[in-house]
């Protein structure tokens, strides 16, 4: 079979072994079901079927192309951000400077695909920092400016900046990326906070007794986020060494920072929907919500691992 | 041929366009109506209303769904008309007009158990806005007390292409169907059942305002 772009084998492994985890979940949740019938389990089987296709797609996506590869993390990014403006209080003069902020999208993944690692980091944090308070200061309206301009540049940082770490990791120097390449990476990261969140929810649906945040996320529990760290560790000290440049040791270490950064950023898009008065950010997938609930814990994640590896890893100081 | 354009209309452009670009969020499919006749009742925001109602049915319906619209902003050019009439497939209704029953065209379609698409606010006045909605529904379910009346909610298309814009915006949209109303022998409690169940559709959703 004819790799694209030197796509690894061990990419295709580790893909292999995310539906051998797949299969197991299904079968343990069809037996869950036959034994106590009724709503929760249920709800259980609709998020495994949810699975299959999410992780189908992902998969679609990430050994094809990584042309195609970034378009489809550009596209995901894009329903994230329009589920966060279609959510908020806006401005009704704001209308069209949305469309400026929805043309971030697609020139914030170009940077990140041309690995310039200058322009991706700059480009939102600065530019569009500075450009959306201009253009709604010409506009002229200064009644809720502080709130337009606070909620847009919130949600441009938290999901199309955030998020778009992803598609710098795939673009990562072959010289850098380790053994599986910038797919390995993505893969290694996205596998690892999916797997942190089904994790947590477990441990926390089994064990979980003390709350950690009630008045934000109440079935968030030091349990479930213990238990959820250190399967994650587990897997990333296991998974590491085959899809990073990362040892055993130093894996286990990014795995607990992203199960960490996950669930930090699981309950800020909580806090952020309790506000609003919504449980879910949308009905796109079901039994889970919208893509902004799916891709909550990533908004953490993403940044805090693609930073840590440049930092560390890709510069060679480890 | 009509048929085949409207069919290709909504499956490769309004449908696509529903689903990447704006997106919808619908609750309530149970409650939409399988077969005619009956009398869809909406809010109305947006050109896209219609579209996006017409696209929750199957593709094989589209010809019978009937959106009711105003013949003086439809109707004013042959290019309008056309696409009007053979792509959307609406009943033109004359406002303000004094013809003897306004109603007739929209009876007629009912006897054909067709599928009829109201937005009793008249036009799409203030986006995102309810305005109060005009007696002909009620008139119309007299009419025809055997078409169930059902009430849809809609927000979020306003937003994404307001009257007297052009450009589309996206936003995800939300559609909130609810249990369709029959006629209750009297107007002025059926109006007011109406306005009670589209304020109930509407508390349904925790909508932000849009100012």
């Amino acid at each position: 079979m004819q790799m694209p772009d030197g796509l690894s084998m061990r990419v295709l492994w580790a893909i292999g072994a995310i539906y051998v985890l797949l299969v197991a979940a299904s079968v343990i949740v069809a037996i869950l079901r036959r034994r106590n019938p009724g709503e929760a389990t249920s709800e259980l089987s609709r998020r495994v079927a949810s699975w299959w296709f999410m992780i189908t797609i992902f998969t679609v996506a990430i050994v094809t192309d990584r042309i195609i590869s970034t378009v489809f993390l550009g596209f995901m990014t894009f329903l994230a951000f329009k589920e966060y403006m279609s959510l908020i209080p806006m401005r009704r003069v704001d209308r069209l400077i949305l469309l400026f902020a929805y043309l971030a999208i697609p020139i914030q993944f170009a940077f990140a695909h041309m690995n310039s690692y200058g322009l991706f980091l700059t480009f939102i944090p600065v530019w569009m920092f500075l450009f959306c308070p201009m253009a709604m200061t010409l506009i002229g309206k200064t009644e809720g400016f502080l709130r337009a301009v606070g909620t847009l540049s919130w949600g441009l940082v938290i999901t199309v900046f955030a998020l778009s770490h992803a598609a710098m990791l795939l673009a990562a120097d072959p010289s850098v990326a380790g053994p599986a390449g910038g797919a390995g990476l993505l893969l290694f990261l996205v596998a690892l906070t999916q797997f942190n969140d089904v994790a947590q929810f477990t441990w926390g649906r089994l064990y979980g007794r003390r709350k950690i945040v009630p008045k934000v996320s109440p079935k968030k529990t030091w349990e479930g986020f213990l238990g959820g760290l250190i399967s994650t560790i587990a897997v990333a000290s296991l998974a590491g060494p085959y899809l990073t440049p990362l040892p055993a040791d130093y894996a286990a270490l990014a795995g607990g920072m992203i199960a960490i950064a996950g669930f930090l950023g699981d309950i800020t898009i909580s806090a952020f929907k309790r506000d609003l008065g919504v449980k879910d950010s949308g009905g796109l997938i079901p039994g889970h919500g919208g893509i902004l609930d799916r891709v909550d814990s990533l908004t953490y994640a993403a940044p805090v691992f693609y930073h840590a590896m440049h930092f560390f890893s890709f510069s060679g100081r480890i | 041929m009509a048929r085949v354009l409207q069919y290709l209309f909504f499956l490769m452009i309004v449908r696509p366009v529903l689903l990447v670009i704006l997106g919808m969020n619908l609750r309530g499919r149970e409650y939409l109506p399988k077969k005619g006749p009956a009398i869809i009742v909406a809010n109305h925001n947006s050109h896209l209303d219609t579209l996006t109602l017409m696209a929750l049915f199957p593709l094989k319906d589209l010809h019978r769904l009937r959106p009711a619209a105003a013949a003086d902003y439809f109707l004013k050019n042959k290019w309008l008309a056309w696409f009007a009439r053979n792509i959307i497939g609406i009943i033109p209704l004359s406002r303000g007009a004094v013809r003897k029953n306004p109603l007739a065209d929209l009876e007629a379609a009912l006897d054909r158990d067709e599928i009829v698409i109201l937005f009793p606010e008249g036009s799409r006045g203030e986006p995102e806005q309810r305005a109060e909605f005009k007696r002909g529904v009620a008139y119309l379910a007299r009419a025809r007390p055997n078409a169930p009346v059902h009430p849809v909610f809609m927000h979020g298309l306003g937003k994404a292409l307001p009257k007297g814009s052009l450009v589309l915006v996206p936003f995800n949209c939300d559609v909130i169907a609810g249990a369709p109303l029959s006629w209750t022998g009297e107007a002025a409690r059926f109006m007011e059942d109406l306005e009670g169940r589209m304020n109930e559709l509407a508390a349904q959703g925790h909508f932000q305002p849009w100012e």
